[in-house]
């Protein structure tokens, strides 16, 4: 299943904060979107997602989702957005009861996604003995579980320290080569971008359009920390977005 | 450098966090009772002013042997029950309708507002024609002062649940009623549990309220009796039961919490 938004124009009252936003989505890749602080990403994934309606513009669903797909929009927020009450597998396990499911399949389906992003040891863990890095793992693990079409994620490793930031981003690098997902993939950290995007979708400052899409095609397990390659693309990228954050830095201060 | 004076660092940090040290809370009481036994006993404190606490346990046994204790807690505890869980209820149901409809909240929140700082004894003879001056007034008045607290408590533990959270549930498109199940009740359950302490402690004082009107037993009403006949020794024997009773309210609360909350951080 493709995602295409057409159109797409934004305004909280008067405040403009998407404009002109068309974007392709192809199923099997990660698109990664970056801007400045404030030009509407979250609003857009949000919009993308349904959870938000567009003041003008659409977002349409090409093909159907594959099969077995439970939750073909599926989230991990910035603040993980775990259920404090229960246990890891419990949270796993959220999306999976909506659906009626055959017994034992729901057991069978938090194993698996418990094994495939290292957490067997932690089911019965409530979130508050876990650190950041695992929280925000369950959170993946939870969104694995509805078997996504597309996988949003607001700045999954924003609350995170540089070192767990790595660890999490070789993990996400290596379950989508295992099984490739697609993914929009909102960061303020273009070394991020660079190392999960299939493509880059550079917003300028609010009201948010797109700049540019940068597309990369070495393959994700190749791209290496410092790669000289994608350093070239970074730089580029951050040219790109210099005046445009530090436009937007200055509009905050004049209120 | 070498030769200047070195000092330690002084210390500026710690306080301001007070914890809880065992036997301390019951040093106080033995101490305050040991004050009022002496003080009885040498005359320092005379008989008028206040029962000596021996003659308070020695009426306190006697209406312990003679099962007039448990003639009068039988019915006290099921006005209680009856009342509290009464308001309870419809204080949580509505609590949340307020947490979560708009029309609701605009329309009730200005009414509870209106309604909580009413003192309920005194709309008693109200209730009394309409429900009747047995059991039925009583259970309302207690269902009654038990309601507002409880409302207040719990659209505001309501509030308080993480948006995130609610929006987590939409995106993986779980239902109305599953989201209020599996997240905004669960989460505001550390609030309900707050308010409940309060409003049964409210329930406790209503009670003695609710039976001075035409109660025959009931802590209450052996109280009133009591202290009508200014006899002090049953007059205290009654407010302890009501300690007691209070104190076993905030026990039996405080075990709920451990174990519905023990997830908190
Ligand atoms: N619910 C809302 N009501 C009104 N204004 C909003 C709302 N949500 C966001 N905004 C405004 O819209 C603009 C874009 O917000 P958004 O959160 O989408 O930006 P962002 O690019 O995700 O920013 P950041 O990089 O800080 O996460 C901001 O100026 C914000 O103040
Ligand atoms: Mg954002």
């Amino acid at each position: 299943m493709d995602l295409r938004v057409e159109g797409l124009r934004h305004a909280y009252d008067a405040l403009p904060v998407l404009e002109g936003i068309d974007l392709d989505i192809p199923s099997g890749r990660i698109l990664c979107l970056v801007g400045p602080s404030g030009c509407g990403k979250s609003t857009l994934l949000r919009i993308i997602g349904g959870l938000e309606r567009p003041t003008e513009g659409k977002v349409l669903q090409v093909g159907a989702p594959p099969e077995g797909c439970l939750n073909p929009l599926t989230y991990v927020f910035q603040d993980f957005a775990l259920l404090p009450w229960r246990t890891v597998a419990g949270n796993i396990r959220l999306g999976l009861e909506e659906h009626r499911l055959p017994p034992g399949r729901a057991d069978e389906i938090v194993a698996d996604v418990l094994a495939r992003t290292n957490l067997s040891d932690f089911a019965d863990a409530l979130p508050k003995q876990l650190s950041g890095g695992m929280k925000q793992r369950v959170a993946i693990a939870r969104a694995l579980a509805v078997n996504p079409a597309v996988m949003l994620l607001d700045e999954p490793l924003s609350a995170l320290d540089a070192q767990t930031r790595e660890l999490l981003m070789e993990d996400l690098i290596s379950l989508w080569t295992r099984q490739p997902f697609t993914a929009v993939y909102v960061t303020h950290n273009l070394a991020e971008a660079v190392r999960l995007g299939h493509s880059i979708a550079v917003l300028s400052r609010r009201p948010g359009r797109i700049r540019e899409i940068v597309t990369l095609d070495k393959p994700l397990a190749e791209r290496i920390h410092m790669d000289a390659d994608l350093e070239a693309v970074q730089e580029h990228l951050w040219t790109m977005m210099r005046e445009e954050a530090r436009a937007a830095d200055a509009e905050l201060l004049n209120g | 450098m070498a030769d200047q004076q070195a000092r330690p660092v002084p210390f500026r940090g710690g306080g301001f966090r007070p914890v809880s040290i065992r036997g301390v809370g019951l040093a106080v009481f033995v101490t305050l009772l040991l004050l009022a036994e002496w003080g009885t006993r040498t005359g320092w404190i005379s008989a008028l002013t206040l029962p000596r606490p021996s003659d308070v346990v020695a009426t306190f046994g006697e209406l312990w042997t003679s099962g007039m204790l448990f003639k009068h807690l039988a019915p006290s505890l099921t006005r209680l029950a009856v009342g509290a869980s009464l308001g309870v209820a419809v204080g949580v149901s509505t609590g949340i309708l307020i947490g979560l409809f708009s029309y609701i909240r605009s329309g009730l929140v200005p009414l509870v507002a209106a309604l909580f700082p009413i003192p309920k004894i005194a709309l008693l003879p109200l209730f009394v024609i309409w429900f009747g001056i047995d059991e039925g007034s009583k259970y309302a008045l207690i269902a009654f002062g038990t309601f507002t607290p409880t409302v207040v408590a719990t659209y505001g533990a309501v509030d308080n649940v993480d948006r995130t959270l609610i929006r987590m549930g939409q995106s993986f498109g779980m239902g109305w009623f599953s989201i209020v199940r599996k997240i905004v009740l669960p989460g505001a359950m550390p609030g309900i549990l707050s308010g409940l302490r309060i409003s049964l402690a409210i329930a406790i004082i209503l009670l003695v309220a609710a039976e001075m009107l035409g109660a025959e037993y009931g802590i209450g009403a052996y109280i009133l009796e009591a202290g009508s006949l200014y006899d002090l020794e049953r007059l205290f024997a009654g407010v302890v039961v009501l300690s007691l009773l209070g104190v076993v309210v905030s026990t039996v609360i405080g075990q709920i919490e451990k174990r519905l909350l023990g997830w908190r951080v």
